[in-house]
């Protein structure tokens, strides 16, 4: 194990991190709101915006994003839209990871009962205030689990992200690999970085997961 | 001469706070309520009764609009709500409900489940309403509870914060639907008790329920439905002594037990 060549490169792992983190960040939050706005639409049973959103879950929870990625960036460019890697890699991201965000929180809305709902229309809340004041906060606290596991997953996939020419940690590590053959080396950086970024994210969840349990609302 | 007769008329009808008009509901392809029509007035409690899925649930959450009803007419304070687009959340605010399984939402203490309504949709300041549930928790004997959360109430106490946080609304009209059936036997009592001094106090209530001797005191009038329709109204004194219907009679003899003198017939 060389290292002088380890502690030599490890600024460019730093780096990439920074980039992971940063587009990571940015999809996941790109998610998380496009995921909300398409549990709302099937919660309201919104017409057309539904036939869509099933369509769109369906296309994204069953192409792989480095498929995605290709038709951002070598398709989209051919119909005269090109768009900058880290905008593929963002848009790809959040297309992917907002149909998951969506089935977390459509599962958790769907753990309210429906006699919460008819109990709070019964006091006289619009429809709007029986979702802020009922529904969400009860139905988040089910979908904190799985929000977290996606997140995990979604920076996970990240690592595909040197095919539209993002130097990522991927990308970095392939590309020490190819210059001076430290496989050994390369990779270790890679997987320890990638830990560094996803433990506290894994460790968070688990935190949040007990806490949720003592909380537990029941009846 | 006409004149005073409409008169007559206008005045019955000023005291009707809520009335049904040939209700129809249909589910998929069954009917649930058959051309039901019931009036009732201010300061009236009426029980209705009736063999499980005969309607009276429905016919209940159709009154609030937890139920959309194919035809027919809802009348409120002399106002057709039924017709064009209705303001449900504040015809809501005027007709309360409590149904069989608290619904008390788990997430708020008993407190703020009170609170909820009258701050969020009324507008009403916190502090006043605060002092106003606290008065009602008072009255049901569960103002030590208020700081706790539903799940630490037993279903008694659980249904009684249900009643308060329908109460503290102010409504016209109180609909319970069977509020005790999901009850162990030593709680009914503490719930009943409640409604029956709601009841003294003059409040207008439209009661589901199955235990028929709470029925008997409670009620001004009791209405017998089956297959959706109504079968028989009638005073409790007149219902349960002298039913006028087959249908009624047999009805209240499921009620009945009586010890087997053994050995020859079974």
């Amino acid at each position: 194990m060389d290292t002088e060549f380890i502690a030599e490169y490890i600024p460019l792992y730093v780096e990439a991190s920074r980039l992971t983190i940063s587009i990571g960040l940015i999809g996941i939050v790109l998610s998380l709101i496009v995921g909300l706005l398409i549990a709302f639409i099937q919660y309201f049973k919104v017409p057309v915006l539904r036939q869509i959103a099933a369509v769109y879950i369906e296309l994204s929870r069953n192409t792989p994003l480095l498929v995605q990625l290709f038709f951002l960036y070598f398709g989209l460019p051919k119909a005269g839209i090109s768009i900058s890697s880290e905008g593929c890699a963002i848009i790809g991201l959040c297309f992917l990871g907002g149909s998951y965000m969506a089935e977390a929180f459509r599962s958790g809305i769907e753990s309210v009962g429906k006699g919460q709902e008819e109990s709070a229309l019964a006091l006289g809340f619009q429809r709007s205030q029986v979702v802020r004041y009922v529904i969400l906060p009860q139905a988040l606290s089910v979908s904190i689990p799985a929000l977290c596991a996606n997140m995990n997953f979604l920076v996970k996939e990240t690592s595909v992200f040197s095919v539209v020419a993002l130097a990522d940690l991927m990308y970095v590590a392939k590309d020490l690999i190819g210059l001076y053959y430290k496989t050994d080396e390369a990779l270790l950086m890679l997987v320890i970085s990638y830990l560094i970024i996803l433990l506290p994210i894994s460790i968070l969840a688990a935190l949040l997961e007990r806490r949720l349990r003592y909380a537990e609302f029941g009846n | 001469m006409e004149d005073s007769i409409d008169e007559v008329n206008h005045m019955a009808e000023q005291s009707i706070l809520l009335e049904a008009k040939n209700i129809v509901k249909d589910y998929g392809q069954g009917r649930v309520l058959d051309d039901v029509s019931l009036q009732i007035h201010k300061g009236e409690v009426i029980v209705l009764i009736g063999p499980s899925g005969c309607g009276k649930s429905t016919f209940l959450r159709c009154m609030n609009g937890l139920e959309q009803i194919q035809s027919g007419q809802i009348v409120l304070d002399g106002e057709v709500i039924t017709e064009g687009k209705t303001d449900w959340p504040s015809v809501r605010q005027k007709i309360g409900m409590v149904f069989q399984n608290y619904e008390l939402f788990p997430h708020k203490t008993v407190l703020d489940n009170v609170i909820l309504g009258p701050v969020k949709v009324q507008g009403r300041d916190k502090k006043e309403v605060t002092k106003e549930a606290e008065k009602l928790l008072e009255r049901v004997g569960l103002l030590e509870k208020k700081d706790a959360f539903p799940r630490q109430l037993s279903g008694g106490q659980k249904q009684r914060v249900a009643i308060v946080r329908a109460l503290i609304l102010k409504p016209e009209i109180l609909l319970f639907d069977e509020v005790t059936a999901a009850l162990d036997p030593e709680m009914v009592r503490e719930v009943l008790d409640v409604i029956l001094e709601l009841a003294a106090e003059g409040y207008t209530m439209l009661i589901v329920t199955h235990e028929m001797q709470f029925a008997k005191a409670v009620a001004d009038k009791i209405v017998f439905i089956d297959g959706g329709k109504i079968v028989e109204s009638d005073t409790p004194e007149k219902f349960f002594t002298q039913p006028k219907t087959d249908r009624a009679r047999r009805f209240l003899n499921t009620f009945i037990y009586e010890k087997e003198t053994g050995g020859e017939k079974l």
